[in-house]
């Protein structure tokens, strides 16, 4: 090794060039230690990059994780609501009503001070009693309480992202606003709980509604088009190629055309959905059918790629003994070759599901960014997924999205994780060494 | 309903399975031998069923709709479609078909409910016909296949012809989406070559795709000169290249050679870890961090940065980029004979002597191949530039200014309402064209570098 310098006690003639090496070593050890010192600085960057692109995700995303409520106790007027109207109604007055109880000094006539009180409570409140009367219309007339959400501006100021420092006139919220939220706080009706509706909810315009159930569903459901299409595609083609394929021209051919499909940007895969399955075939668009199709056609060159790798890690014994015994070609494949390398083979699958669940672009050009109030109930319904559903998000103004987004992209990754721990895991505990 | 004839599919397929399997085992009990085993006979049916039948079900739901539609614009009184551009026929192909799904929105005219009328009752005769097809077609290829069960019958010789066929069919299915990128860029590219003219689109230097809609509407005449669309590309890839080459290679470099075996077994899943973020979490994190804190350093030193720098979102994607160059530097480190760094060491160079003259140079094909797929990516990557560049088109190449990219026109043009006439629609499929080909030279030259020289040292 060269690290360590050799002692020489005796140099005797070698003398001269020993002298030439020995003033020149500590240079060279330098210039060594330099290119060392660059490589870890090297790497230092990418884990610094990866370290702030994480913490900045999780500092502004935990906070979506939470969601400030109210509770207030309602008076269900019958003057506002009454049971034939149903699910027409003045629920809207009726929540500003209960809410004026805590204000006493304040005069609910005034319109204007109205709509101030009432911008605590989220657009959604409304509906959430409406819903609740719908289901229950024995409840006009009588008092009940009622958790809703608070809307956007207030949650931020409860969660401490809007300074009461900041002058009123740079503030979003004026110091009315804070003052009644504060009220508010004190008699201890706000709250701040896990916020379930982040998973629960389908989109919607106000931040403090939207959830990721939609975007979550049709993912599930373009991952499943996807995986019936590309898997059976993926290994048929894959078993053909390293085991049936005669070596001549037509098989290099196809070998060269995945190579490169593996390589095509996935922008052009959505451009080639776009002109034949929708322009072509009339496919709706925003379908998770669609979108799963598509993404079908990026993963496959992923699959064969990873499936021939694992037949060929079979080892050639396997083969002679079945074909020794008397197995024909095809059942020495699907008898004993498939089967041996089926871990190798899930991995690479799952994998490239990975890789397809975090793929944005196609998605984005056959529709799937659509704004859409409901979860898809078949793959052939109108959806968002998830990436595309961040993407929307980090297009979105209000300021409660920020963390939403953040938000929305700790679940992305937390799938992400899943699905490659899942792939490890098999790997490990599957793959035989030979 | 729309289950209905996979489900006789699959019931067919099943039985037909174990009628078989059963004759043959009843001959077989007879006493006589059969040429193939029971299960082959079994498959066969199953196989004949299935194969026919299925690709019968898909392509007749492939073109139900077109069909329908047709036969629907067809029986509307003669007349009611003259003189309407295809955009407008659309949507009354829309509208039509809301008010057959239960969405009414309005009084529409009389013709418009009988057509929505007669479009329920052909999806209705069209369902049903594809049952009763499905049902008769899977009872009589079941039949075939058990009168095909008989001693010397090779069923096993059908079954693996059958499913080498199928094989193909799925090596085939690669060739079939090349031809479909290519030709449907090729064929979208040549209706905007129609419009626009191709000198103007490669030369040009002025890109307003924004064109009027209406005669008085006040807006750019729509200008289709891409270059410098293309020049911000080039800026963009070469900022990501400036980030990812030097840091991807000097960590390979320690990574390969100098890292203890305790720091690569942490690092290497670190690195994969960033490979496998996906890019629109780049471009978040670009506009959420990177792009404000580039802004901040440039007002502090008194410089004029815009809000989506190309610096933003060439820094970022570099990012994105050094694992992927990391990665195949670190495989082509690897490849280079063990007898190379032996002969280095035994002449008395330093590791990091050995590294720099004789490793690095030996692995510079593979480096060089690793290297260009990263340029194909970079200018191929689509969210990270959507999210974080520009989207007006200047000449500049300072990477503070804003500028837009292939891949952000590609993607802003085709987002919201596309009509397949319009310059517009089609000037995207045109830059994607451009897109493909660029990629394509540069994948197929990298390819062939990196498969050459892993040849020369295997």
């Amino acid at each position: 090794m060269s690290d360590t310098t050799p002692e020489y006690s005796g140099a005797g003639h070698h003398g001269g060039t020993m002298d030439i090496v020995r003033k020149g070593l500590a240079k060279r050890k330098r210039k060594q230690a330099i290119l060392q010192g660059i490589g870890i600085a090297a790497i230092g960057f990418s884990l610094t990059v990866l370290f702030i692109l994480l913490a900045s995700l999780v500092s502004t995303g935990y906070h979506a994780f939470t969601q400030t409520h109210v509770e207030i106790e309602v008076f269900v007027d019958p003057e506002e609501i009454s049971e034939e109207n149903l699910p027409r109604g003045g629920f809207r007055n009726v929540l500003s009503n209960s809410l004026g109880q805590y204000f006493p000094e304040s005069d609910m006539s005034d319109r204007a001070e109205a709509r101030v009180l009432s911008s605590i409570l989220s657009n959604g409140a409304q509906f959430k009693l409406r819903d609740m009367l719908v289901e229950d219309p024995s409840l006009i007339g009588q008092t009940i309480s009622l958790t809703v959400p608070t809307s956007d501006p207030f949650d931020q100021l409860n969660k401490g992202l809007i300074d009461r420092a900041t002058p009123e006139e740079f503030r979003r919220l004026k110091d009315e606003e804070i003052e009644n939220f504060d009220t508010l706080s004190e008699l201890g009706l706000v709250s701040k709980p896990f916020n379930a509706g982040l998973l629960t909810n389908a989109d919607s315009r106000f931040p403090e509604l939207a959830g990721l159930k939609g975007a979550l569903v049709g993912s599930f459901w373009a991952l499943l088009t996807c995986f019936l299409i590309s898997f059976p595609l993926g290994i048929g083609a894959a078993i053909y190629l390293e085991e049936f394929a005669p070596k001549n021209k037509i098989s290099d051919f196809i070998e060269v055309n995945i190579n490169n499909l593996a390589a095509v940007p996935s922008v052009v895969f959505g451009l080639l959905a776009l002109a034949v399955f929708i322009g072509w075939f009339g496919m709706p668009r925003s379908a998770p059918f669609v979108g799963g199709l598509t993404l079908a056609l990026m993963t496959m060159p992923t699959i064969i790629i990873a499936t021939r790798a694992a037949l060929k890690a079979v080892p050639p014994s396997i083969r002679e003994a079945a074909l020794g015994v008397g197995a024909s070609k095809h059942q020495v494949v699907f008898q004993h070759v498939l089967p041996l390398a089926m871990p190798g083979i899930l991995t690479g699958t799952i994998i490239g599901l990975a890789q397809a669940l975090g793929e944005t672009a196609p998605l984005l050009l056959i529709g799937m960014n659509a704004f859409i109030t409901s979860a898809a109930s078949s793959p052939f319904d109108s959806a968002t997924a998830l990436p595309t559903q961040i993407f929307i998000w980090a297009d979105s103004p209000e300021r409660g999205f920020v963390s939403r987004t953040s938000a929305a992209i700790l679940v992305l990754l937390t799938f992400l994780i899943t699905m490659n721990a899942l792939a490890i895991f098999l790997r490990s505990k599957f793959e035989r060494k030979w | 309903m729309g289950m209905l004839p996979f489900a006789i599919l699959l019931v067919a397929a099943i039985v037909g399975y174990m009628i078989n399997l059963q004759s043959a085992r009843a001959i077989r009990a007879g006493g006589t031998r059969l040429h193939s085993l029971s299960g082959f006979h079994g498959m066969f049916s199953a196989l004949l069923v299935i194969v026919p039948v299925l690709t019968f079900v898909l392509l007749w739901l492939g073109f139900e709709t077109a069909v329908i539609e047709r036969l629907m614009f067809a029986s509307l009184p003669s007349g009611t479609l003259d003189g309407l551009g295809s955009g407008e026929v659309q949507l009354i192909g829309a509208e039509i078909r809301s008010i057959a799904g239960g969405r009414v929105f309005g009084t529409p005219e009389d013709w418009k409910l009988a057509a929505a009328e007669r479009l329920l009752a052909y999806e209705a005769w069209s369902d049903w016909l594809l049952i009763a097809a499905v049902a008769a077609l899977s009872v009589a290829l079941m039949l075939f296949a058990r009168s095909r069960v008989a001693p010397e019958y090779r069923a096993r010789q059908q079954v693996e012809k059958i499913t080498t066929g199928l094989m193909i069919f799925c090596a085939t299915v690669a060739i079939f989406t090349t031809i479909g990128i290519v030709f449907a860029l090729t064929y979208e590219t040549f209706k905007f070559f129609q419009m626009v003219s191709i000198t103007e689109f490669l030369f040009g230097t002025s890109w307003e795709p924004q064109i009027p809609i209406r005669e008085d509407q006040i807006a750019a005449e729509g200008a289709f000169g891409a270059v410098p669309v293309f020049l911000g590309t080039i800026v963009i890839a070469t900022i990501a290249l400036t980030v990812a080459v030097p840091v991807g290679l000097l960590t390979a470099i320690y990574l390969n050679e100098f890292a203890p075996q305790a720091v690569r077994s942490v690092v290497k899943p670190i690195l994969e870890i960033l490979a496998g973020v996906p890019t629109v979490v780049y471009g978040f994190f670009a506009i959420l961090v990177v792009a404000p804190a580039i802004r901040e350093l440039g007002v502090t030193l008194g410089l004029d940065v815009a809000s989506n720098t190309a610096l933003a979102a060439g820094g970022v994607m570099g990012v994105m980029l050094i694992p992927f160059i990391s990665s195949f530097a670190d495989d082509a480190l690897s490849a280079v004979p063990q007898s190379l760094r032996d002969g280095a060491l035994a002449l008395g160079a330093t590791r990091g002597e050995m590294m720099m003259n004789v490793l690095f140079p030996a692995a510079i094909p593979g480096i060089v191949g690793g290297v260009l797929l990263a340029v194909s990516r970079a200018i191929g990557e689509t969210m990270i530039v959507v999210m974080a560049a520009g989207l007006i088109a200047r000449m500049t190449i300072n990477p503070l200014d804003s500028v837009t990219a292939v891949t952000v026109q590609i993607v802003t043009l085709l987002i919201g309402d596309t009509s397949f006439d319009s310059p517009k629609t089609l000037a995207a499929f045109a830059l994607g064209m451009m897109l493909f080909i660029a990629t394509l030279v540069i994948n197929v030259f990298a390819l062939r570098i990196v498969r050459k020289y892993r040849e020369i040292y295997d």
